[in-house]
């Protein structure tokens, strides 16, 4: 039926129009009111020097360099936390999980205790508590924790022997602090560790509901076939109840993600914490928010995708 | 700047959108409302803090509560806004408040490219450090390779990137969005400095510190941070009422008009005292005010040198010396426009 088909798609480009218009409408009425107050708009400000100083970036960073500079070496801050938070969350989770179905009562018990203490509290008291346990037991930086030759482990965090601008290098101590190899903050560190075990308790539940939805001959045959507990539950039911576990384990990841938002509260330099300094430097508030926004937007979307595909995959080999 | 980010800023900007223009009319909307709507800190001990009965006290308190005697005839008609860092000045640009006294530093780029008008100084700080003697740094030049705990939002960040930039030092920031964590960082041990105006150090040192000995404000200050209220720009009239009582409060010191005595200098012979107090020639009326707005002002909070001492100076836990906020014939800086 042509006509129909032609009226529906009238119907969907006069919606797109109408939303257009309204989004239209409402930047203008928006630079107006800012020029009405005298107040300066637009986002000429990135491409000024930032003038101010980032704690640790993985980008190289001068108070000189440019405000866009400053947004991206923030955003590749929340990365460099995010990225191998996320991958631990789903290391401690499978563990446990495997631990809430665990035969064992100990084991069970520790599982469970594990998830409802952590489950329980709010992400923000874990990562100040983590912070504040780094920060006030670790020894100050002139008296570092030496546990293997190389590697410090003080107030000012963890340095280690990395590849830097000469090749291989090991730290050393220079002034306050260390020189050469790679320094973890406690800022870092508390994060990765809160963020890490915060979403793990979700992920083991998401998982320990997955598999007991399987049906329960697939445990016991795998049992009668004298695998271990171990070997059921990673070769038998998490392959089959990942499954159902994907869509939820992927938004808890993404969670995490923006979860790493909460760094300003103990002091790391991430995407919000630059772009609220830099909010305060130009007073650009409605651009700096748009920019984090649209940022977050953006890796959620292409998360969504990924893991969009990753499930179209799952279901055409299941489904084989 | 593409579509999707246009229809997001304009969507955070829904909230600005629907309010009425409001120039020129300042004075009667708080007229109409019976309250001055002003925006403090969410805690600055001895400029803008609410006590353990809820009462707000300090500096920046008094600057309002002088406005709303002056013009509502009460001090205590005042709705008092806290406002975090970030907050400050879209609350004072969208209407919010009537005006922002709130430890703000007066600088060009808030001055000219955020809608808003400085009123005066009434305060005049400068940012400092504070450290662990036991760090053994006796002066801001040895702070080389150093991380430095700061609170976001303000212009000290800025600062201590200049500081570290001219000395020819890497100096490492550590930034956090709240003055607590902020300060139990620095306490732990976490950093070798604390940074923030002067002011403030000297309060964190004597109430915070686990032990103020152990602790030391260094000599230099990088910075100038002159500190007054601000007003939305548009608003002639209302902008001239905030500066003058601001300068009245100032001009009451050096005239030696006191809460105590406002109402016996009434028969003083000065003519100085009777312009300030209305007795004879009428200040108010070019300000669309009464005769003894003035007077009132000094009635409610007392001059400058009383709501300094109450807050800032020796009456207060703070023990701040006047240093640059004495009157400019005491050794200071400060200088009223004249009242005539």
């Amino acid at each position: 039926m042509p006509g129909r088909r032609r009226s529906a798609w009238l119907a969907q480009a006069l919606t797109l129009a109408a939303v257009l218009a309204l989004a239209g409408l409402l930047a203008a009425t928006t630079a107006g009111h800012l020029q009405e107050r005298g107040i300066r708009s637009g986002f000429d400000f990135l491409l000024e020097p930032a003038g101010f100083a980032l704690g640790e970036s993985l980008l190289p960073f001068e108070p000189g360099d440019s405000t866009l500079r400053a947004f991206a070496a923030g955003l590749l801050n929340t990365l460099r936390v995010a990225l191998p938070a996320a991958a631990l969350a789903l290391l401690i989770g499978i563990a446990a999980g495997f631990g809430r179905l665990a035969d064992n009562p100990l084991l069970r018990g520790l599982a469970t205790a594990f998830v409802t203490g952590v489950r329980n509290l709010p992400l923000l008291l874990h990562l100040l508590a983590w912070y504040f346990i780094l920060t006030d037991l670790l020894p100050p930086g002139d008296a570092p924790l030496n546990p293997l030759p190389g590697v410090f482990l003080s107030k000012s965090g963890l340095a280690l022997p990395w590849w830097g601008e000469t090749g291989f290098e090991v730290p050393e101590p220079a002034g306050f602090g260390f020189e050469g190899g790679a320094n973890l903050t406690p800022e870092y560190l508390a994060l990765l560790i809160g963020l890490s075990i915060y979403s793990a308790a979700y992920i083991a539940e998401t998982l320990r509901g997955a598999v007991q939805a399987l049906p329960p001959g697939q445990r016991l045959s795998a049992l009668a076939l004298g695998m271990s507990a171990r070997q059921t539950f990673l070769l038998v039911l998490l392959p089959q109840a990942w499954r159902a576990a994907l869509p939820p384990v992927t938004s808890q990841l993404l969670n995490l993600l923006k979860n790493a938002s909460l760094a300003v509260a103990i002091g790391y330099p991430d995407l919000v914490s630059v772009a609220g300094t830099s909010l305060n430097q130009t007073g650009r508030a409605l651009e700096c928010l748009s920019i984090v926004v649209a940022v977050y937007l953006a890796l959620s979307l292409v998360a969504a995708a990924i893991s969009h595909r990753l499930e179209a995959r799952l279901f055409r080999e299941q489904g084989q | 700047m593409s579509p999707a980010l246009r229809l997001l800023a304009a969507t955070a900007a829904l909230t600005l959108a629907p309010l009425p223009a409001l120039a020129g009319k300042t004075l009667d909307a708080i007229k109409s409302r019976g309250q001055l709507a002003c925006g403090v800190s969410t805690g600055v001990i001895g400029f803008s803090a609410a006590d353990s009965q809820g009462q707000w006290k300090g500096l920046d308190v008094d600057v309002c509560k002088a406005i709303a005697a002056a013009v509502l005839g009460d001090p205590n008609k005042v709705r008092w806004v806290p406002l975090s860092s970030q907050q400050r000045f879209t609350a004072l640009q969208s209407g919010e408040v009537d005006i922002l006294s709130r430890n703000t530093t007066w600088s060009l780029t808030r001055d000219a490219g955020q809608g808003l008008h400085f009123a005066g100084v009434t305060y005049y700080d400068g940012q400092g450090f504070l450290v662990a003697k036991k760090t053994k740094v006796s002066s801001a030049k040895q702070l080389k390779n150093a991380e430095v705990c700061v609170q976001s939002g303000t212009t000290t960040e800025k600062n201590l990137s200049d500081f570290a930039r001219s000395q020819g030092i890497k100096i490492k920031p550590v930034v956090f969005d709240k003055f607590e964590a902020s300060l139990k960082a620095f306490f732990s041990g976490r950093c070798q400095a604390y940074t923030t105006d002067a002011s403030a150090l000297a309060f964190i040192r004597a109430k915070e510190a686990p032990n103020p000995d152990d602790y030391l404000v260094l000599p230099e200050l990088i910075s100038k941070e002159p500190l007054g209220p601000a007003v939305r720009r548009g608003d002639d009239e209302w902008f001239a009422i905030v500066k003058w009582t601001v300068n009245a409060l100032i001009e009451a010191e050096e005239l030696g008009i006191t809460q105590a005595r406002v109402d016996s200098l009434k028969s003083s012979a000065d003519p100085s005292v009777q312009r300030f107090l209305g007795v004879g020639e009428d200040l108010g009326k070019n300000l669309g005010l009464d005769r003894d707005w003035a007077g009132r002002a000094i009635k409610a909070v007392g001059n400058y040198g009383e709501i300094f001492n109450r807050n800032l100076g020796a009456d207060s836990p703070l023990k701040l010396p006047r240093g640059l906020n004495a009157q400019w014939n005491k050794g200071g800086i400060l200088y009223a426009q004249p009242l005539r």
